[in-house]
């Protein structure tokens, strides 16, 4: 029987069904129903359900409990996505994994609560400090809130990191009918089979799908968010700082083939549209109504996962576009990557939105419509005003 | 077919439970495509408040109503913001007693905050006395999907008065005389 579910329910309804059995959380609109959700249904599950005193309790309590060994999620929203963000470099530097979900309002600041917005696509990459991976999914349905929570838990769980899930209000308070599956399949780590003097909590060299200790089992288990040697213990030795940061990187980069995760239609058209989360419902109905109006087909690309970004992927998927459309509830900030995977002779027209409201279908009708100039205008040369050729000659 | 539906009033009114429970009929007992969103100010109550329902047989990609085909209004706000989204030949049914005047001369204007008070003793119950009469005009859905989430979706010891609440708006007097459909409640 379907049920009417909206996508944060949806969220915490495939959290617990993937394991997830700790949650610590500072509710925040429009996240609230997911802390709501977990609070009513965690202690029935025999899991614990902690309200924290602000977002940095919440996510370094919830990396306590990772470490501990118990599948962790936190959710929360913009302002409470900024206080995180060190919390979140310390789950990438222990190599904690965990789910946190940013349920996007608009920002700066407490911003619109209740409005939706894309704002945070460039924060959840680069928003703790440092150079390191990040894995950020993004839903458009409520059964894709499902499906998504529950493959967050999997590439976390299997690379040990921590994954964002990346919804926004439009998304996350949206109700649809869905059958959700009662069991889904997630990576499980084994627990060390080496004897205890031998193991090195960071000792694997990919660190994927590797056997894991948790605190309490008997191992030696050193956490730091310090830059450390296999054993967990800091190090300032170039060598190692050099070694642990490779393994970071690589956890995502060697892993990229598998973990990038799209969909994509009509790639042969010459106009192609690029877009995630729930700008992409907007965008695919634009595709529709303008093929319908014109006869004429628009390829579209949508990004379930939209970092990494899947770079080399877009460049092979691209490679016919002769314009590329990239929509979005914020100032711009996808179009930058998609840029980078075009041709410069390619236009890359960002169509932006950030009054609160959806990109409506219309809106990127037109874009499509728009009689764009074939390049991308350079910038004119006068970066040294005054001074010329002639002046140089005299010396 | 696709309608599209908006009920708007004043945060605390219930459009939003109003919403989910006329999705959850549309979508889970008759089984058709259905979205709902809902849009409110940043306050607990006293806010502008609306809800959107598409109902359709088509998956639905843009979630959000464009051109209404029912509009309720249960404040004057509410006619103010979202009666030029209503398409010509579109339903409007307002609240007698909050909306003062309105720009539609074919709007139905209906007894909802009123008939709660009389009938149910409190005006909370307008939101449900709105989905009956809803129900009766548009015949977007029929009355006994709406009883089942009801009882899926209200608190359970008020069941039975949201029941009679429900009843209330399908039995009012003023659409009866309009209503084509004869009454089976």
């Amino acid at each position: 029987m379907p049920q009417l579910l909206s996508g944060n329910e949806a969220c915490a309804i495939g959290a617990l069904r993937a394991g997830v059995r700790f949650f610590a959380g500072y509710p925040i609109t429009p996240s609230t129903e997911i802390a709501e959700y977990f609070a009513r249904e965690l202690p029935r599950l025999g899991g614990t359900y902690i309200q924290m005193e602000d977002e940095i309790g919440s996510i370094c309590c919830m990396n306590g409990a990772t470490a501990a060994g118990l599948k962790a999620m936190t959710a929360t929203s913009g302002p409470g996505f900024s206080l995180m963000q060190e919390g979140i470099g310390y789950s990438i530097m222990a190599e904690l994994p965990c789910i946190i979900v940013n349920v996007m309002r608009g920002g700066p600041a407490t911003g619109t609560p209740t409005r939706s917005s894309q704002g945070d696509l460039m924060q959840a990459r680069h928003g703790t400090h440092g150079d390191h991976p990040i894995i950020a999914l993004c839903p458009w349905s409520v059964r894709e809130c499902f499906d998504l929570t529950v493959e967050a838990v999997d590439v976390s769980e299997r690379l040990r990191l921590p994954v964002i899930l990346l919804m926004d209000e439009v998304v996350g308070h949206m109700r649809e009918t869905v059958e959700l599956p009662l069991r889904v399949e997630t990576w499980k780590p084994s627990n060390p089979r080496r004897p205890k003097e031998e193991y090195f909590h960071y000792g694997d060299e990919t660190n994927y799908d590797s056997d894991i200790a948790s605190f309490g089992e008997g191992f030696r288990v050193h956490l730091t968010g310090l830059v450390h040697r296999k054993d967990g213990l800091p190090t300032n030795d170039p060598e190692t700082i050099r070694w642990n940061m490779d393994r970071l990187r690589r956890k995502v980069d060697d892993n990229a083939s598998w973990l990038w995760d799209l969909t994509y239609e009509d790639l042969g058209a010459e106009t192609v549209i690029v877009c995630y989360g729930s700008s992409a419902r907007s965008a695919t109905e634009a595709k529709n109504l303008y093929q319908r109006k014109t006869g004429r087909s628009v390829g579209i690309i949508r990004l379930r996962m939209v970092w990494p970004f899947p770079q080399q992927r877009m460049v092979s998927l691209l490679r016919s576009a002769r314009r590329v459309i990239v929509p979005e509830m914020n100032m711009g900030q996808m179009n930058r990557s998609v840029e980078r995977a075009v041709s410069p002779d390619v236009p890359v027209i960002s169509v932006q939105r950030y009054d609160g409201e959806m990109l409506t279908p219309g809106e990127i009708v037109d874009a499509i419509g728009r009689e764009v100039p074939s390049a991308r205008p350079l910038p004119e040369e006068d970066l040294h005003p005054g001074f010329s050729i002639a002046d140089d000659e005299e010396f | 077919m696709r309608s599209e539906i908006r009920i708007a009033g004043t945060g605390g009114q219930g459009v939003i439970l109003a919403s989910i429970v006329l999705a959850e009929a549309a979508g889970v007992h008759e089984n058709r495509k259905v979205v709902q969103t809902q849009s409110s100010g940043p306050e607990a109550r006293g806010g502008a408040s609306k809800a959107d329902v598409i109902i359709s047989d088509e998956p639905i990609l843009f979630p959000k109503c464009r051109l209404l085909d029912v509009l309720v209004c249960l404040s004057q706000q509410a006619v103010e913001e979202y009666m030029s989204d209503l398409k010509v030949r579109g339903t409007a049914i307002i609240d007698s007693f909050h909306v003062r005047e309105c720009p539609r001369e074919n709007a139905l204007c209906l007894e909802l905050s009123q008939t709660a008070r009389k009938e149910l003793g409190r005006e909370l119950f307008t939101n449900i006395v709105t989905l009956g009469a809803l129900a009766r005009v548009t015949g977007v859905v029929k009355l006994e999907s709406l009883q089942k989430s009801i009882a899926n979706r209200v608190p359970a010891h008020t069941v039975e008065l949201n029941q009679k609440a429900l009843r209330a708006g399908w039995n009012l007097e003023a659409i009866a005389r309009t209503a084509s459909s004869t009454p089976t409640a």
